[in-house]
């Protein structure tokens, strides 16, 4: 199911009504039996998945709780007759045995993610070797279907798992409402990857109908649509004759795909996450916000900082430190500045956890090469930048003009660019192909593509132009303004007539410029193949 | 002003020298510190005073200032 599908929207403002309706204390039952009823629709079988995951994070993450007090106790209860050093012992040894129970967890999810997502993968590259070295036999490859938003809501799980091994929260004791924190369908399309301690108060506070919070929610939702229908599927018809015709495609095409493929992508994810935060709004759940207008960024740091901020957050919290610490890393840290020096012992465990984190960011977004040598690439511009930081700091200072609001809008089309270039292994789906159309901006030179109506080829229209050109605007306008807080907030404080005002235009808006039309079907959101 | 935490705001200045560590108490929020010096702050103390310092430590309210590191590496000295 999508957001975009008739039946979602008639279902969410049934659920919508009914929840306001019904007592406090059932409004988070509803929200499980909207989301369990949500799920249900995208397979059946898919709920088995997500049945699993959340019984066997219950029952574990009660075990480690009981043995965490049960130690605390234990050390209490000896706390006279046992040295320091004993006492140590004994924490140490029963931390062991609750991270048994933690790994345990995440190898079952993450085991069942492993297979559904990139057994096929894997296997197929076994075969590759295999034939490599000449050998004739290939193992059988059996392709799973991945059930939907799996990877958002198995990593939101498990972060939850790993807190609670941390003791940062108590664990929870009711299984239904774990499963409302595991479920909450409008997460299960594209996440956002909440936190426990962000989502599970609003999701079980089950607040009354507020008509500020929901009217801004539902400007929310129209707005995300708008990005949604008007502009990323009104595009999108452009980005598919570019890659499905690359030997005709290629030159200042590639460079116009970039531009495309970024409005695209940016149109459909955060519009998606904004139809997600507009409903918990409407039903008072605050969710993460997900994006900080990205393409202001003045380096890929501060992109990714910006953009799939939680997904960038978890793999920090639970990857990228862990693996930065853990006693193997250390020890290559002590070794390395013995042998090669303190310089690179000093900087060797962050690069090289910057590395693995970002080979695993590739992986999580799909079961393919392409995503890999995409998230090593991103990996290898960072480090460069990292690198280079003291050489920017001495530009900076010896260069007056560097510091000014037109060079910071420099860096942000650069980065933008940048990160342009980079999804262009995401556009294309194939490594080599990649390079080649990559190669084609420097040697096909075609500019008068830009003026001789050969875009106009493309699938896209005049008016198409048109739409997609205001629509841009209309997106730097917003994030411009929204640079000193919430529009829609201050728009509400002013005058609630114009804020009315605001949805009806949004809804006219979405309904007139939506990329409709005879045959119409809302394409699948990007990142809910992932 | 202890040994640990002189030690410690030398090495913070080795990563930021135009900061000034003995006031700011807000390295992390401020978003002075990030992922990257975090990591490099741990393998340096680390190495300087000898302890672990697990994951679940590396939390805003351990690192937003010289003194709440210098907290932390003695609570883990101690431990």
């Amino acid at each position: 199911m999508l957001f975009t599908d008739s039946i979602f929207i008639i279902g969410l403002t049934l659920l919508c009504i009914v929840y306001f309706l019904i007592p406090k204390r059932f409004r988070w039952m509803l929200l499980l039996a909207g989301s369990i009823g949500f799920y249900a629709y995208s397979g059946p079988l898919n709920l088995i998945y997500m049945a699993v995951t959340a019984l066997s994070t219950f029952l574990i993450t009660l075990r480690i709780e009981k043995m965490a007090a049960s130690a605390k106790d234990t050390v209490t209860a000896h706390k006279s007759e046992w040295s320091r050093d004993e006492k140590k012992a004994f924490k140490e040894k029963a931390k062991k045995k609750r991270f048994r129970w933690l790994v345990l967890c995440l190898v079952l999810n993450f085991g069942m993610l492993a297979v559904v997502k990139y057994g096929a993968f894997t296997l197929h590259n076994i075969n590759s070797v295999i034939g490599w070295f000449g050998g004739s036999k290939r193992l059988p490859v059996r392709r799973f279907l991945l059930p939907m938003g799996m990877s958002f809501y198995l990593f939101q799980t498990m972060g939850y798992a790993i807190d609670v091994y941390r003791e940062k929260y108590p664990a929870e004791k009711n299984f239904a409402r774990l499963g409302l924190f595991v479920s909450f369908f409008p997460q299960l399309i594209q996440g956002p990857i909440s936190r426990y301690d962000d989502l599970a108060k609003g999701l079980y506070a089950g607040n009354g109908y507020d008509p500020k919070r929901v009217t801004l929610g539902v400007q929310r939702i129209l707005w995300g649509y708008f990005k949604k229908v008007a502009l990323a599927d009104r595009v999108m018809p452009a980005v598919t004759a570019l890659i499905s015709n690359t030997d005709q495609h290629q030159g200042m095409y590639v460079l116009m795909g970039i531009l495309y493929y970024t409005l695209r992508i940016y149109a459909d994810f955060t519009g998606g996450i904004d139809i997600t935060i507009g409903i918990g709004q409407v039903l008072g759940i605050p969710i993460t916000e997900n994006f900080n207008r990205p393409f202001f960024s003045k380096n890929i740091t501060e992109y990714w900082r910006r953009w799939h901020i939680t997904l960038g957050t978890w793999f920090k919290d639970y990857l990228f430190y862990p693996i930065s610490v853990c006693q193997p890393m250390l020890k290559l840290s002590k070794w390395s500045r013995e042998k090669l020096g303190k310089n690179v012992g000093k900087y060797l465990p962050v690069y090289v956890s910057t590395v693995a984190v970002w080979f695993v960011t590739g992986l999580w977004h799909g079961a393919a090469w392409n995503f890999i040598v995409w998230g090593l690439m991103n990996a290898v511009v960072i480090l460069i930048s990292e690198r280079l930081t003291p050489l920017y700091g001495r530009f900076h200072k010896k260069f007056a003009w560097s510091n000014t609001r037109a060079y910071d809008g420099f860096m942000a089309l650069r980065t933008t660019f940048l990160m342009g270039l980079l999804r262009m292994f995401d556009c294309y789906l194939n490594v080599p192909l990649t390079f080649k159309m990559f190669g084609t901006m420097f040697y096909k030179w075609n500019p008068q593509i830009l003026w001789d109506g050969s875009l106009m080829k493309l699938g896209l229209s005049k008016p198409d132009y048109l739409v997609l050109g205001v629509g841009v605007l209309l997106l730097f306008t917003a994030s411009m303004l929204g640079r000193r807080g919430s529009v829609r907030e201050r728009l509400w404080e002013k005058s609630r007539f114009l804020s009315c005002c605001l949805t009806v235009a949004l809804l006219l808006i979405v309904v007139v410029f939506g990329a409709y039309g005879i045959g119409y079907d809302s394409s699948q959101f990007i990142y809910n193949q992932f | 002003m202890s040994e640990t935490l002189s030690t410690i705001i030398e090495i913070l200045q080795d990563l930021h020298e135009d900061v000034d560590f003995e006031s700011e108490t807000k390295l992390i929020d401020n978003k002075i510190l990030d992922s990257f010096d975090i990591v490099t702050l741990i393998s340096e103390l680390s190495n300087e005073f000898d302890i672990t310092i697990p994951a679940d430590k590396i939390i805003p309210e351990n690192f937003n200032s010289a003194q709440a590191l210098a907290n932390m590496v003695e609570e883990l000295e101690d431990e």
